[in-house]
């Protein structure tokens, strides 16, 4: 799976965003954070066959 | 060869002996900024004296990437041609992680436009053709080198300067102050002003080196390489340009916990450099260590003193959106400013310089602060997501898009300023006009030539362009009582349509559309554009 941009001219925005909420926080709290990050983004998509898609994609990437 | 560095000459000035008349503007600042400043008053009858308490250009490479908005305001200035036939030409950035390439992009994938998106060019050289530049205009550029402003009140209609010569001090009166005195700026200091903004803890060793052998290997053309994670450097990242003269700019991120006077060592350096060309014979041309400042001022107006680039606004240089930005502040003001003094405007038209760059200075700085976030990640989780983005990159075109090595400056988008009337167009009110290729009876020339300096009305539809005093017309594949052009490779129809009259403001940006050739709508647009609304 190839993941096309759909953030557009949003994407430093939204990096931005993202480092701002781990502003402040542990490495473990933030791995929490990521954890809650995940799950919700999950819910937010819906879709099964996307979703384990999405989770074999970024299984495939685990830096070697 | 090493730059050679003349000493530009020291007249003793006329107010040492006897008082001289106000000026209409003092200049502080014979940097890019301050002499690009002159000229443009220049160029549209307004006298300048310009002051500065040193007498050489800028020591070492310093602004090197100058954009294709810069390029097209310094046409305008008359040294753009120099600086395009000296520079280095590049379109193409690469990313790399480690060793490998994961992003490249081209930031001038069309053709049809008199400059390029960027070339390379010392700062020292720019200050050198501006500086020859201001000599054309004998009657209203007054350099006065090793004059060193050393207090200024505002007076509420015009500002006294104290000012400090070898020969002793004087005293000059202007009806403004231009504050072009840089990033460590004296006025601004000595106005008590707040400069607030973001430091970034780590240190960047910026190094300038001559090499004949390029040190991008077997590519010919040159490019600008930036590596996350080098592996010549045991350090976040580093950048590679090429500048003219076999002069290779690099930077190297050194991290936070390093000691500048340290590193500035030829002892340190060298190593360093070694370590990425290899036993490529070199010369040290300069080298500096700094930590970054993205910071601005509340206002660049104050009253009778106008703060115009560094002095008003600083940002890292990821992105060239410094010099760039500073050079856009000179468009914007040179026009308004001239028209007040020649009592074609109000006052209140430089207050549209104050809103109009405090917006275009907050784009750079949240652009260039971003860039500089992401190169250096201020916690282990920052870093962690910044190196799955660059390892996603090679796979997947969304992780490319976040990958920031720097936003490249962009012209300013001025479409939410009062000056300019609402309307859509293929190029819509707010946007700097967009180059093309024309031909007329001298043969092949550009828009961007043809268009220079005053409001303007261009078409490319049959519509006939009315005759409005003070607004010249440029009509396109027409015949007609006025300057008419032949498209060329129908760049121009594509860019601007075939059914809109576009009305430019002086510094070139699109002020008004209109669908026909109404007078009355086109001098209101006018009229708003000088401030008849503020």
């Amino acid at each position: 799976m190839i993941l096309e941009d759909k953030l557009g001219p949003d994407a430093d925005s939204f990096y931005t965003a993202l480092m701002d909420t781990h502003a402040g926080l542990t490495e473990a709290e933030s791995h929490a954070l990521n954890a809650r990050l995940v799950l919700i983004f999950a819910n937010q998509i819906g879709d099964l066959e996307t979703l384990e898609n999405l989770l074999a994609t970024a299984r495939q990437n685990t830096p070697s | 060869m090493a730059y050679d560095y003349a000493p530009f000459p020291y007249t003793p000035p006329a107010g040492l002996t006897r008082p001289e008349p106000r000026h209409p503007v003092v200049i502080v600042g014979a940097g890019p900024i301050g002499l690009a400043m002159a000229i443009d008053l220049a160029q549209r009858g307004t006298a300048s004296v310009v002051l500065d308490d040193n007498n050489v250009v800028s020591i070492g490479s310093r602004a090197i990437c100058w954009a294709k908005r810069s390029l097209e305001i310094f046409d305008r200035l008359g040294i753009g041609k120099q600086m395009l036939a000296k520079g280095v030409t590049w379109k193409v950035g690469r990313n790399f992680h480690g060793e490998n390439q994961v992003y490249a992009f081209d930031l001038l994938p069309e053709p049809g436009h008199k400059y390029p998106a960027f070339i390379n060019l010392q700062q020292y050289y720019v200050e050198q053709y501006l500086a020859e530049r201001a000599q054309d205009f004998p009657d209203l550029i007054d350099l006065r080198f090793l004059n060193k402003v050393t207090g200024h009140i505002d007076h509420g209609d015009h500002v006294t300067l104290d000012i400090t010569t070898p020969d002793g001090d004087y005293t000059l009166e202007a009806d403004y102050y231009l504050a072009c005195d840089g990033a460590g700026s004296a006025t601004r200091k000595r106005m008590n002003l707040p400069f607030n903004g973001q430091t970034f803890e780590e240190h960047f060793l910026i190094v300038d080196v001559e090499m004949e052998t390029s040190p991008f290997g077997n590519h010919d053309t040159p490019e600008r390489w930036f590596w996350f994670n080098p592996p010549f450097h045991n350090g976040q990242s580093a950048l590679l340009h090429k500048q003219p003269d076999n002069i290779y700019r690099i930077d190297l991120q050194l991290g936070p916990d390093t000691d500048p006077k340290e590193e500035a060592t030829e002892a340190k350096v060298i190593p360093r450099i070694k370590a990425i060309v290899g036993d490529t014979p070199f010369r040290l041309d300069w080298m500096s260590v700094y930590k970054f400042r993205c910071a601005k001022l509340d206002r660049f107006v104050h009253n009778r003193v106008i703060f115009v680039g560094d002095s008003a606004h600083v940002v890292s240089p990821f992105g060239a959106r410094g010099g760039n930005g500073g050079v856009q502040d000179v468009d914007n003001l040179g026009w308004k400013l001239a028209a007040v003094l020649q009592g074609k405007a109000g006052k209140p038209l430089l207050e549209s310089y104050n809103i109009e760059r405090v917006h275009g200075s907050a784009e750079n700085i949240l652009n260039s602060s971003r860039a500089t976030n992401f190169m250096t990640p201020k916690s282990p989780i920052e870093a962690l997501f910044r190196d799955q983005v660059l390892h996603l990159a090679a796979d997947h075109p969304f992780a490319r898009k976040l990958i920031n090595s720097g936003r490249l400056s962009q012209p300013c988008n001025l479409s939410a300023s009062a000056l300019q009337t609402p309307g859509a167009a293929p190029i819509p009110p707010g946007t700097p006009l967009i180059d093309a290729p024309l031909y007329d009876t001298q043969g092949p020339t550009w828009l961007l030539t043809a268009a220079h300096g005053g409001f303007t009305l261009i078409t490319a539809s049959a519509l006939h362009l009315p005759d409005i005093a003070g607004i010249a017309r440029i009509g396109i594949n027409q015949s007609a009582d006025y300057p008419c052009y032949r498209s060329e490779g129908g760049h121009i129809e594509t860019r601007y349509g075939t059914d809109k009259i576009y009305l430019l403001r002086p510094d070139g940006h699109v002020c008004a559309v209109f669908d026909t050739a109404d007078p009355i709508a086109i001098t209101a647009a006018r009229d708003r554009a000088l401030g008849a609304m503020l």
